[in-house]
């Protein structure tokens, strides 16, 4: 380290004398690179992934620019917009999201206007839905329409007025909806393209439909009807299931006993003829002894049993001569 | 020497930058951009066509002036308007339309700026609404078709629907909305634009109208509870009655088939015992004859026989 080439205080104003006259011929230096600086700025423009930049040259349509940098005429000359074509945005009908997330917030403002619409019967339904649309043609989207989005909004409302007024109340509350969905998708569609506007509607979705306020109850008794009804139904067959079984059973129950009662029949029938077959086929060989000891034998069982019994001489007329024959055991 | 140069071309730069700008204050080039087309005056004096293309044009300047005009698709949104249908129901219709300069001098001579065109379109389509509206049915301008009609027993499960509903349609909303647009549209080329598209955009009851609809409806769903309520009485009942009907017709044929089996044993037994008992008939009464004795006889009984029977004979002598 030397300290020998340390300038003098004189020579240091020298020095900055002579700058400052040197610094009068770089001015043009420093305009030229002014405008150059802001040349390039306005010369250098980025796309983002999801957006399409469209280039105009003095108003016109010069091009579309890709995602990335690139590189423009400055001083207005090109103009690029980009434009977001791979975003999907959303429009909300008769209600508004005021923060969207996990639990989202929506307004409570009053969109009776934009949600209540006369349905095919003429009755009152409140109708909430979405629509969601992409940007297809930033071309269009820019130079064909004024206003895209009041175009989106607008249609919507018409087309999905004209279908609900297709329908009765009934199918939009519950059947219909899918239905009208994707009528309502395909007919915005068709009449934004005869706009020009530039978009695809990619969703119609219906969400809340409900009566109005004042109907709501009328028409939660007809669901409680509904059930009121199934309700009835049930317990009838209920009552059905637990009588008829029981029935069957007991029918069941009679035919077999009927059944029994003839096995029964027949049964005794068979026996007792077969019992006399067998007493007939002895009896005949000997009929006259084996008669008379039938007889006997059974009249021998028989009198004793009874309480009186009177032996009348046929001879005698009148009942006095009659004999006790209890006290002498009824045997011979 | 090197700066010397260089402030030559910036000296030539300024200098044409200058005269753009000049060129642009004093109105001798315009740009017409893709949203516009411009309609050139001389003194207040249209000269030549519109200018339609885009881009940069050239003019006379400070004696030309450049009147721009819009040449997208524009926007019409009319007011609400309370209109009565021809079955005298009121309602507040609003419509909205769609229409484009096509001819910009027109434009510019007639209605000079899209301010004063909207007044003009508010009474076009207002009052071709009015007349389409006055003329059809309620029915006809909420209705796009006959759809409900068709598809009516389809629905099967409700059947709730006005009689007023019920009306078949000739014409429905779109037909309406397409009248209103060729009615429009011949007052339009006047002021140099046309008229693209009209639709309605909301039909609605008049607040008084909407109560009473409310009203209908609540009677609606009350008559359609009640419906409810008495077919699952109705389809109790029948059940009940099938009950009943199941059970007669289940003991009854029980009772019927015991019949017949009870019947055909009798028969049986009845054969079975002819067959034996043919044999020897004397002989079957004479047995029966004898058990009888047996079940008759007890101690209850009092008998009085006389000698002469077979059992007591020998009590008067033994040689009979």
């Amino acid at each position: 380290m030397s300290f020998d080439n340390v300038p003098s205080p004189d020579e240091i104003i020298d020095v900055g004398k002579k700058k400052l006259g040197d610094a009068w011929k770089y001015i043009p230096w420093f305009i030229g690179i002014f405008l150059l600086l802001g040349a390039a700025r306005g010369m250098i423009y980025s796309i983002g992934p999801d957006e399409v930049g469209v280039i105009q040259r003095f108003g016109k349509y010069a091009g579309l620019s890709s995602p990335g940098l690139h590189a423009k005429i400055p001083f207005g000359i090109d103009k690029v917009t980009p434009i977001k074509v791979e975003k999907v945005f959303k429009e909300e009908f008769g209600f508004k999201t005021m923060q969207a997330g996990v639990r989202s917030r929506y307004g409570r403002g009053d969109y009776l206007d934009e949600s209540l619409m006369l349905t095919g019967d003429l009755n009152i339904l409140d109708v909430r839905w979405i629509v969601q649309f992409r940007i297809k043609d930033a071309v269009k989207l820019m130079f064909a329409t004024r206003n895209p989005l009041n175009n989106i909004r607008d249609i919507s409302e018409v087309v999905m007025r004209r279908f609900v007024g297709d329908y009765s109340v009934d199918e939009v509350l519950t059947v219909k909806r899918e239905e009208i969905d994707d009528l309502s998708q395909q007919e915005i569609q068709r009449i934004l393209d005869s706009y020009n506007v530039g978009v695809q509607i990619v969703t119609v979705k219906l969400l809340d439909v409900n009566p109005a306020e004042k109907v709501k109850p009328a028409f939660n008794e007809v669901n409680e009807a509904k059930q009121e009804k199934e309700k009835m139904i049930n317990q009838a067959w209920e009552a059905y299931n637990k009588v008829i079984p029981k029935a069957r059973g007991t029918a069941e129950k009679t035919i077999r006993e009927a059944e029994g009662y003839a096995i029964d029949k027949v049964n005794r029938a068979k026996g007792e003829s077969e019992r006399f077959l067998a007493t007939l086929k002895e009896y005949k060989k000997a009929p006259e002894i084996t008669k008379k000891r039938m007889y006997l034998e059974t009249m021998a069982e028989v009198l004793p049993e009874a309480r009186e019994k009177y032996i009348i001489d046929k001879e005698q007329g009148s009942i006095l001569p009659l004999l006790d024959i209890n006290k002498k055991g009824g045997e011979r | 020497m090197k700066n010397g140069a260089f402030g030559t071309i910036l000296g030539v730069i300024i200098a044409i930058a200058a005269v753009v700008f000049l060129a642009f204050i004093t109105g001798a080039v315009y740009i017409v951009n893709e949203t516009q087309q411009v309609v050139i005056t001389q003194f207040g004096k249209p000269v030549g066509e519109p200018v339609t293309s885009a881009g940069l044009h050239f003019k006379t300047p400070l004696i030309q002036q450049a009147h721009y005009f819009e040449k997208r698709l524009l926007d019409w949104d009319g007011d609400p308007n309370q209109i009565p249908t021809k079955d005298k129901k009121y309602i507040w219709v609003d419509t909205i339309a769609r229409w484009t300069i096509v001819d910009a001098l027109k434009f510019l001579q007639s209605v000079g700026n899209e301010m004063g065109v909207q007044g003009r379109l508010d009474d076009i389509i207002n009052s071709a609404t009015r007349d389409a509206v006055t003329s059809h049915l309620l029915v006809e301008a909420v209705r796009n078709s006959n759809r409900i009609l068709e598809s009516g027993s389809e629905g099967g499960e409700d059947v709730i629907v006005t009689d007023e509903a019920l009306e078949r349609i000739g014409v429905g909303r779109q037909m309406l909305e397409s009248f209103i647009l060729e009615k429009s549209n011949v007052l339009a080329p006047q002021y140099g634009i046309e008229i693209r598209d009209v639709r309605i955009k909301r039909i609605n009851y008049v607040e008084d109208v909407r109560n009473k609809v409310y009203d209908r409806m609540i009677a609606e769903r009350k008559r359609a509870a009640e419906k409810y309520r008495s077919e699952g009485q109705g389809k109790s009942a029948e059940i009940e009655g099938q009950v009943a009907k199941e059970l007669k017709e289940i003991t009854s044929e029980a009772y019927r088939q015991a019949q017949v089996i009870t019947g055909k044993a009798d028969a049986e037994a009845v054969s079975i015992y002819a067959n034996a008992y043919n044999q020897d008939e004397q002989f079957y009464s004479f047995l029966k004859t004898l058990e009888t004795y047996k079940e008759t006889i007890d101690d209850k009984s009092t008998v009085i026989l006389t000698t002469d029977s077979d059992y007591y004979r020998y009590l008067k002598s033994l040689d009979k």
